[in-house]
């Protein structure tokens, strides 16, 4: 790996750009994973920024059990972000769907829709769970930048047009 | 100023080689005194240029004919123009420069902010053209007062030379007209109390909501080199005219650090203003101030 790769493999690590989706959260995920970016977690000392457009962002938090209604939006904003991503599940509704489980207002879990990289369990999460689970994405990120986007760590999916 | 001259002020110092580091670091010291008000640790030191390779890294989505074309462009000319202004300001003391560079100074210092408003609108997206909008009104409110502040410096030396007006002898005129300028650098900057074109959480990211990879890096490095272009101006209208080179370029990065300190401690302990109460701040509370400083000038020229 010659100089300039280690060198983007390194920032790639140290600049983790998040953006934020809720897929029918009750909220409690989200106001942790606030918490993990307030002054008392302080998650900039990584470089954690959470970003406001899908197109700044490096890793997609997602939270909640994946309602129906939010699929399509959850392929769209995964669409959205640009190569090389990562996506984190935060609590224990993306990854099992938790107390929800067989509802028919459901199309969850979250990797049914888009690949997975880092689960982060908990009802809700701590918010030292959720900064690790960045650190873990993070990481995951550098390696997977320096590959080419394949089929299987991006599968196709609709871009949202401008 | 002959080619030589000029090559090496935009290309060494004050210019790219001094600036872009320079940029970095104010991006950090603007992020870092808000992490200290808050009681937090904050960005790494090298965070901005961690921030800068990564984004540059980044893939872009697709963007196909005219509107995409000017969307790749849009943030280069930003960047071109703000480094020019730096590359303008006369840090050296008899660095060279010639009659009339005021002006384009002040043209380069308004190029990123006509890109933003034209990038928001070629990128189609409903935030992008409101956070334009938002620019373009904001614009025109604070652009009368920054103008009419530094034409009343000019008019009260009777030049448009920026190497005589950054010697000029001191006088409450000067001061005044400083005070207008450092007002209306928060919103060039688009700096809390007037973050309104790119208000996060409120219209997402503003013009640069579908901006992604190396365009986003340009705006990014853009808004640094805003930084040292704005904190540096009144860094030299503020330094004592030293006739040693060194001395006077250290003189600049203190003067200008202090500018970067002092703005960002502002934007730190203020909220967002909404834009009505913005343009009536502008357009009521300082142009009074601004026709005051430069009727002031004018009245003296006349006389003397």
């Amino acid at each position: 790996m010659n100089l300039w790769k280690r060198l983007i493999c390194t920032c790639r690590r140290r600049s983790p750009w998040l953006f934020h989706m809720n897929s029918g959260s009750c909220n409690g995920c989200d106001i942790e994973l606030v918490a993990a970016l307030s002054p008392r977690y302080d998650a900039e000392q990584l470089g954690v920024r959470l970003e406001g457009s899908p197109r700044h962002a490096d890793i997609v938090c997602v939270t909640g059990p994946v309602t129906r209604n939010a699929v399509s939006a959850i392929k769209t904003v995964y669409g959205q972000v640009c190569h090389p991503k990562a996506v984190i599940a935060i609590g224990s509704c993306p990854a099992t769907t938790n107390v929800f489980i067989d509802s028919r207002t459901l199309a969850g879990p979250l990797e049914k829709h888009i690949p997975v990289d880092v689960f982060v369990p908990g009802c809700p999460p701590r918010p030292d769970a959720i900064i690790q689970g960045v650190a873990k994405a993070a990481e995951i990120l550098a390696e997977r930048g320096m590959k080419p986007p394949d089929a299987e760590s991006a599968p196709a999916v609709e871009e949202a047009q401008p | 100023m002959n080619l030589m001259t000029a090559l090496a002020r935009l290309l060494i110092f004050p210019g790219l080689l001094f600036a872009v580091p320079a940029a970095w670091f104010f991006l950090w010291v603007e992020r870092k005194a808000v992490a200290l008000m808050q009681e937090r640790i904050g960005p790494p030191f090298m965070q901005p240029f961690f921030d800068f390779v990564k984004l540059l890294a980044k893939n872009t989505p697709p963007r196909r004919g005219i509107g995409g074309m000017l969307m790749r462009a849009w943030p280069l000319i930003a960047v071109s123009g703000a480094a020019g202004a730096v590359g303008l300001l006369p840090v050296l003391p008899s660095s060279g420069g010639f009659e009339g560079d005021l002006i384009l100074l002040l043209a380069l210092l308004e190029l990123p902010s006509m890109c933003i408003i034209a990038a928001g609108f070629s990128s189609r997206s409903i935030f992008g053209e409101i956070g334009s909008a938002r620019e373009a009104a904001l614009s025109v409110s604070y652009n009368i007062v920054f103008l009419l502040a530094i034409l009343s410096v000019a008019s009260s030396q009777h030049t448009f030379r920026l190497e005589t007006l950054a010697s000029m002898p001191d006088s409450p005129l000067r001061w005044l007209g400083i005070v207008a300028i450092l007002v209306c650098l928060p919103a060039k900057l688009h700096i809390n109390p007037f973050s309104l074109p790119n208000a996060e959480q409120e219209i997402y990211a503003g013009p640069m909501t579908e901006y992604a990879g190396p365009e986003l890096a340009m705006w990014e490095l853009a808004h640094g080199l805003e930084w040292v272009a704005g904190a540096g101006l009144v860094a030299t209208l503020v330094a004592p005219h030293i006739g040693k080179g060194w001395l006077a370029a250290a003189l600049f990065i203190a003067l200008s650090l202090v500018m970067v300190l002092l703005l960002s401690t502002l934007a730190a302990a203020t909220a967002r203003l909404a834009i009505d109460t913005t343009v009536r701040f502008y357009w009521q509370c300082t142009l009074i101030f601004a026709v005051l400083a430069i009727s002031s000038a004018l009245f003296m020229r006349f006389r003397s």
